[in-house]
């Protein structure tokens, strides 16, 4: 009896179905309708193309953690990462050059989180472990390298570049879509991103088939990383200086923006339409407050309030569209 | 029928864990396009065998040999490469990939980019699917489909590794009779392709309408192997039996009461209908089944931890609705669940807090806990129940198995209860503290308590019960007590597939 109806609604509610396995869009639709409402400034061109380019350097770190999510595994050390590329980035420029001074932050970061997957991958430690680790090391390596204050860029064509707009969509949030579409077909297209959903949805089978889950393993990792070197470089050619507490809680913003789009802690499941999904409301709720003026612990109430109740409405949704 | 050379032979493979002989010098063979049937009760050595197959576990002693060479199968992943393929209990597949990936996980076709080729992947899964008669396509997400349908994407990977050998284990356990017919013509299929089939049944009428040849394990060794149309239900039944009971079984000598519980038409559809049974003071009750036939399912019901869908529980007489844990504590009853370390037992902390754990109330003025009377309790059972620990604070984790039972119980009967209810009390506990906790049921039975005792093993229910109720699939299978209690007529009780057993209406 109750196999029969199971198996009509399957067929019937695909639609439904849809809904509930990307339910981001309803709120991110939600959220721009309301403040679209709410502000007469919100939905002007200017305002839209800040929305994107506030958004996309938790987008860029979003794009990293989506792959080590959907591994099963997670990257808390992104902010320090992020801030350390900022710092090398900037702060190398006077010795070898502003282009060598980018690669360097570039690989700083690829190599960290190389080193990060290589833990994780043959210690067998919860990446939990290993990156909270790496993240107090690395935030610790950035102060030595800047000492307390702030680095300043010293040729100012260098922070010209993050000036550079398609229409109104900046370099920084083009480079976050680009990045996002590319991973997304890495993530359908290629055997790492489809081995690595295998890994991060029945680890079990994934390695009785002879994948190669380590593998897998640290090169999500090492793009993680590499991710959050891509979002300090466009970070210090905006700002032209490094803080050393740069990024700081990024990780946390990261890792909401990532779970909220819908792309589960537990691995398997996820995508970066997803994440883009879960970036942009983010990014729409902490505009939309403030152009409404809302005070700062407001805006903080309600992020966490929302974060809360998309995640509780995605265990009831996928409650129910599980077989009972 | 062929009458091949055998496509692999296990020669008298021997595999022991810790303190038992799970196979001693099994030896059995496989020929090309027949279904031959493994069968024995539980830990007669099935699974045991078939991991070894499979490459999960490695043998002792003793040779495989595949195809007329001697193998070494190291791995699953060298297993598929040697063409033999386990098709698990729990299929171990990944819901969010399509069935396509699916069946050639590990193994997908790309470009030299690493590019998916996806359509030659899905090419390929489709003539997989198609060999079987698959009525699904390869790109759909695996999640999707039924049970039955995701056990054909695992056996459509027999046809995509040109597998030789398929292993089934308990195939039906979670199918429908329509679902059930869907796998057998698919396991026909195979056979008459040529691949040998290792089925793993405990259902004597799958067995006759399926296999070719049966072997029998008991205790890990092999009683026989006889071909199908030549055997019957009786003789396969004496086959897996006929060991003598062991003399340090205690069944209560005690003089029955009046009834304590009965429970009326119980029903949860995903797990059981219709059971109706009743037991009373003094009274140890058995409940016999097959690993999955409902019977844990069935006590947590009773005890309000599931839901219980139509039905009545009578305590002492009186109907009482529906119950919850708490309810059902504090009207007396007590249930010892089958896991300790997840359910029963808190194993960081010591004998005196695990004890008082679920009696709160009684050890306790004002949410202030009262170790005195804690350590009074504790020392009152660690004296009855005669159990080995240092003291009243070691971490129970420390303890062996069976110390740990003890301390199960000693929670449990604290709170004076009047009806126990024991899940597989003596499940990983050694010999000695097996026999410990079987006096101790007799005991509480002849102080009068009603007991209910949960067990897959045969000799254990048979042992310490006045009274067996035998389940199967969900329903009640048969009533036995007295003489009419034999390996035998358990056995076959629990085997008999009724063809309306839990079918969706």
């Amino acid at each position: 009896m109750t196999m029969n109806t199971g198996a009509q609604s399957r067929h019937t509610n695909g639609a439904v179905t849809w809904l509930f396995r990307n339910h981001i869009w309803l709120f991110l639709g939600l959220a721009i309708a309301i403040f679209s409402l709410a502000s007469p400034y919100f939905l002007t061109v200017n305002n839209i193309s800040n929305v994107l380019t506030q958004g996309a350097f938790i987008g860029i770190l979003a794009v990293g953690m989506t792959l080590v999510m959907i591994d099963g595994e997670i990257d808390l050390s992104v902010g320090a990462i992020l801030a350390l590329s900022t710092a090398l980035a900037i702060g190398l420029q006077e010795q070898i050059g502003v282009w060598p001074a980018v690669l360097a932050g570039l690989l700083s970061g690829a190599a960290l989180g190389f080193f990060n997957g290589v833990i994780t991958a043959f210690s067998g430690m919860h990446s939990f472990i290993v990156t909270l680790g790496a993240l107090i090391g690395i935030r610790g390596l950035v102060f030595i390298y800047t000492g307390e204050d702030a680095l300043m860029v010293q040729d100012f064509s260098y922070t010209e570049y993050a000036e550079i707009y398609l229409g109104p969509v900046s370099v920084t949030a083009l480079t976050f879509f680009v990045l996002a579409l590319f991973f997304q077909w890495v993530l359908t297209s290629t055997r790492h991103g489809r081995e690595t959903f295998a890994i991060g949805d029945n680890i079990e089978a994934a390695h009785d088939a002879g994948i190669n889950i380590k593998r897998h393993k640290i090169i999500n990792f090492s793009i993680c990383g590499t991710m959050a070197a891509v979002a300090g470089i466009l970070l210090s050619m905006r700002l032209g200086t490094a803080e050393p507490n740069a990024g700081k809680i990024w990780e946390l913003w990261t890792i909401i923006a990532v779970v909220l789009g819908g792309t589960r802690l537990t691995g398997g499941f996820g995508s970066m339409w997803k994440t883009i999904g879960g970036v942009m409301t983010l990014a729409v709720l902490r505009n939309g407050l403030r152009l409404l003026n809302t005070p700062n612990y407001v805006e903080l109430m309600v992020m966490g309030a929302v974060l809360i109740l998309a995640l509780l409405l995605d265990r009831v949704l996928s409650s129910q569209t599980e077989a009972r | 029928m062929s009458n091949q050379t055998p496509i692999l032979t296990v020669n008298e493979v021997t595999k022991t864990f810790p303190g038992v002989v799970a196979l001693n010098e099994v030896s059995f063979d496989i020929r090309p396009g027949e279904v031959h049937a493994l069968v024995g009760e539980n830990g007669a050595g099935k699974s045991t065998l078939m991991k070894v197959l499979a490459g999960l576990y490695k043998a002792d002693a003793g040779e495989i040999i595949h195809q007329g060479k001697p193998v070494d199968i190291a791995s699953p992943l060298d297993a598929r490469h040697q063409g033999i393929l386990l098709i698990h209990q729990e299929l171990s597949l990944s819901p969010e990939l399509s069935v396509a990936e699916n069946i050639f996980l590990g193994a997908w076709p790309t470009n030299r980019f690493g590019v998916l080729r996806k359509s030659k992947l899905n090419k390929d899964a489709q003539s997989a699917l198609t060999a079987l008669g698959a009525d699904f396509g390869p790109s759909v997400r695996l999640g999707t489909l039924s049970i039955a349908k995701q056990q054909m994407v695992e056996i459509a990977r027999a046809n995509a590794f040109e597998a030789n050998v398929v292993i089934f284990d308990e195939p039906t356990a979670s199918l429908t009779d329509t679902e059930k017919d869907l796998l057998f013509a698919t396991i026909r299929n195979l056979r008459d392709r040529g691949v040998g089939i290792v089925y793993i049944s405990h259902k004597m009428d799958e067995i006759f309408d399926l296999t070719d040849r049966i072997t029998v394990l008991r205790d890990g060794q092999v009683q026989g192997t006889v071909k199908t149309e030549e055997s019957d239900v009786g003789q396969i039944t004496q086959m897996m039996i006929g060991r003598e009971l062991d003399a340090f079984f205690h069944r209560a000598k005690s003089t029955l009461g009046s009834e304590v519980l009965r429970v009326e038409g119980l029903m949860n559809t995903r797990h059981f209908r219709d059971v109706s049974f009743s037991v009373r003071q003094g009274e140890v009750l058995g409940l016999y089944g097959l690993v999955g036939a409902g019977r844990s399912e069935l006590v947590e019901t009773i005890f309000g931890v599931r839901t219980m869908e139509a039905g009545e529980i009578y305590w002492q007489g009186q109907p009482t609705g529906r119950l919850t844990p708490r309810k059902a504590t504090d009207l007396g009853m007590a249930l010892v669940p089958e896991s300790r370390k997840e359910q029963g037992l808190v194993l960081g902390q010591g004998g005196r807090a695990n004890i008082s754990l679920p009696h709160p109330n009684m050890f306790s003025r004002a949410t202030v806990m009262n170790v005195a009377s804690e350590m009074r309790v504790f020392d009152t059972y660690k004296k009855q129940l005669d159990i080995k620990t240092t003291g009243p604070e070691q971490a129970l984790s420390d303890l062996s198995g069976g110390n740990q039972q003890k301390f199960v119980l000693a929670k449990w009967l604290c709170a004076d209860p009047k009806l126990i209810i024991l899940d597989e009390p003596t499940r990983g506990i050694d010999i000695g503290s097996k026999s410990a906790i079987h006096e101790l049921i007799a005991g509480l039975a002849e102080n009068g308590l009603a007991v209910i005792v949960i067990s897959s093993e045969m000799p254990e229910v048979l042992g310490v019960s006045h009274r067996i109720l035998t389940m199967s699939e969900g329903r009640m299978v048969g009533q036995f007590s007295g003489v009419e209690m034999t390996e035998k007529n358990l056995i076959e009780a629990v085997s008999h597939c009724a063809d309306d057993v839990l079918t969706p209406v």
